[in-house]
């Protein structure tokens, strides 16, 4: 049996005893969709981490680097400052005046029927996506990771989507937080290894290392990687940036799977702990994907890459080259633990927030469903929503491109979620009208304009692989991959038109008061639940 | 139609708290503190993609050997974050405090409302 297999097998039989432990500890809706809310500051703080850092950040982002230099950082900035929205504005409000989902803020003092409805549809969407982009990667590297061992990208799918079912439905919060606590201690114990045997490389010298950056080898050309402009060139380059940096610094506030785990600490002061454990992680980790980035497209090369499994094998390969086989098999497997435990976290806020808002409060109009049916329907939920991530990456088939994916995600995020959280914590006139209008303007400006942007539509030369080609092959009729600079600005004018064209909701603004009352004392707040 | 959350505690203490002299104070002193930290943190964030996206020439000039000045804005965000960070953790103390004193207080209200 290969070493990378021996690996992929230790992590999961670990994983599997963590959830047959959680099984065995939790009961109670509080204990499934929350872990009790009994997570300690420095726990929730590593998970939020293990929740974030994705397949996209650690061979995505070292990828783009090592292929297309600086501009691949711009990324890793986006994603840590974007934990400062989470932490100045949203943690605190939301871990005080919620239970278990984001609809539970805005249900606080809006009609909770339609913002539920639309809150689940956005959040939903949001998970899908996301997941559709971690399932799709996950059995392209199981496949590249374990040539040889006759696991073939159905069989890989098909795994990675079981196991997060079995963590969800049998183990619940509890598990999954776990899961993405030892995630993220492998995942920084793997990157800094990689990192001092890049710096080890160049013996320990700086002034090597940017030497060496500053002129790299593409194919006949000497480049310069430290300089901007690789990437995103005119005459959009630089919208298509800012962009970006909207979508990455107001998406995050608004990523359902993320907003979950403030809900599983004892108070709001715990959240904001974890919030700063989080950065520090996120934030060193972020950094060190530079040295990975750079030193993939130093020390391996561009082209050697490209021959041998292409972009996101970029890390993996510098292990190789420079740790060896053992190695190499170390940092696959910390891959697949990267990806197992967000899919685990992308399924359970999926089916809480369907259990939770959808089938308690929309469906049987909040007439009180005890916690048992809430539970059952959540385990319902994610075995569902497992079959149909599986079947979906599986005709999407192995060569889909999924990179957009995760950028829509964020695009939905900050265009749906934020921009009503934020109004509804702030704004005493705010209407269930204008969060409607908000949330569903945000949803379907950011669908349409990826739609029509050069994700999917574009016209492909006669020398692009079949599998490579757009979606849609005529010319974009929007010119930015990324939509949030529009789509943001649109929601917030819906939520702002929806709410004006409304009547005055006399209700809506004395219960703000009590939200404000709420978030900001923690009067009233969920407890934790002894166990 | 799905009915709004029950109101707990009272209705009355909400808007009892809300009108409270101290929880003014409380929401003024963070209100100072959020929004020009807030303000700062967008402004300075999205010089970079600004900056990199509109003058790429400029900022590829070189500051410390070959590490030009677009790497170094770039690296100098991680530890801006951390700083504000640090600085929000500083002041969020002092939130805590004012919120227990309205807590207590309330709690005290209570114990002689009872009596």
């Amino acid at each position: 049996m290969s070493t990378p297999l021996l690996m992929f097998l230790g992590f999961i039989a670990i994983t599997l005893g963590i959830t047959y432990w959680a099984a065995r500890r939790s009961s109670g809706a509080s204990a499934y969709f929350a872990a009790g809310r009994q997570i300690k500051g420095w726990q929730n703080g590593i998970a939020v981490a293990g929740d974030y850092m994705s397949a996209a950040s650690f061979l995505g982002i070292a990828g783009i680097i090592a292929f297309q230099g600086y501009d691949g950082f711009m990324y890793s900035v986006g994603w840590l400052v974007a934990y400062l929205t989470v932490l100045l504005i949203v943690a605190e409000p939301l871990r005080n005046a919620g239970k278990y989902t984001m609809a539970d803020v805005l249900a606080y003092r809006l009609r909770p029927r339609p913002v539920r409805a639309m809150a689940a549809l956005s959040t939903l969407t949001v998970s899908t996506f996301y997941m559709i982009a971690q399932m799709v990667g996950a059995g392209t590297l199981v496949t590249l990771l374990l040539r040889g061992s006759g696991i073939t990208y159905n069989w890989a799918v098909a795994i990675v989507g079981v196991l997060m079912v079995a963590y969800v439905v049998f183990g619940g919060m509890l598990a999954t937080t776990w899961v993405q606590i030892i995630k993220a201690v492998l995942l920084i114990a793997g990157t800094i290894l990689l990192s001092v045997l890049v710096l080890a490389h160049f013996g320990f010298s700086f002034p090597a290392f940017f030497d060496a950056i500053a002129h790299v080898h593409d194919g006949n050309r000497v480049v310069n990687y430290l300089e901007p402009g690789l990437r995103y060139k005119p005459p959009y380059g630089a919208l298509d940036l800012i962009s970006l940096g909207l979508a990455l610094i107001f998406g995050t506030a608004g990523l359902p799977h993320i907003l979950v785990r403030f809900y599983t600490v004892p108070d709001a002061k715990t959240a904001r702990i974890s919030v700063v454990w989080a950065m520090a992680i996120i934030g060193g980790f972020y950094i060190m994907t530079t040295f990975l980035g750079f030193g993939a497209a130093t020390i391996v090369g561009k082209g050697f890459i490209a021959q041998n499994g292409g972009i996101n094998m970029s890390a993996p390969l510098l292990a190789q080259r420079l740790g060896g086989d053992v190695f190499f098999a170390f940092i696959s497997a910390i891959a697949f633990a990267t990806i197992l435990a967000v899919v685990a976290g992308l399924t359970i806020s999926a089916s809480t927030s369907f259990a939770h808002d959808l089938y308690s409060n929309v469906i049987h109009h909040g007439s009180p469903r005890t916690p048992e049916q809430e539970v059952r329907v959540a385990r319902i939920t994610a075995f569902v929503v497992g079959v149909i991530a599986i079947g979906i990456a599986i005709v999407l088939g192995p060569t889909f491109n999924v990179a957009f994916l995760v950028g829509l995600a964020f695009a939905v995020a900050a265009s749906a979620n934020l921009p009503v959280i934020l109004l509804s914590i702030f704004w005493r006139r705010f209407t269930t009208e204008g969060a409607v209008w908000g949330l569903a303007t945000g949803l379907a400006s950011s669908l349409l304009l990826i739609v029509i942007g050069p994700s999917i539509m574009g016209v492909d030369g006669p020398l692009v692989a079949a599998s490579a080609r757009h979606l849609i092959r005529a010319k974009p009729m929007f010119p930015l991959e990324n939509p949030g600079i529009v789509s943001i600005p649109l929601s917030f004018l819906g939520a702002f038109l929806g709410t004006l064209a409304s009547r005055v909701d006399s209700d809506s603004e004395a219960r703000f008061v009590e939200l404000q009352v709420r978030a900001n004392t923690g009067l009233g707040a969920e407890k934790a639940t002894a166990q | 139609m799905g009915s709004r959350p029950e109101r707990t505690p009272h209705a009355t203490v909400w808007a009892r708290v809300a009108e409270s002299e101290e929880f003014k104070d409380l929401m003024a002193a963070k209100a100072r503190f959020v929004v020009p930290a807030t303000i700062f943190f967008v402004v300075y964030y999205f010089a970079l993609p600004v900056l990199v996206g509109y003058v790429p020439k400029f900022m590829s000039t070189p500051v410390i050997g070959v590490v030009n000045l677009a790497y170094l804005f770039a690296l100098s965000q991680f530890f801006v974050a951390w700083f504000i960070a640090w600085r929000y953790v500083r002041a969020a103390g002092r939130f805590d405090r004012m919120a227990k004193r309205i807590l207590d207080r309330l709690e005290a209200a209570k114990v002689e409302e009872r009596a």
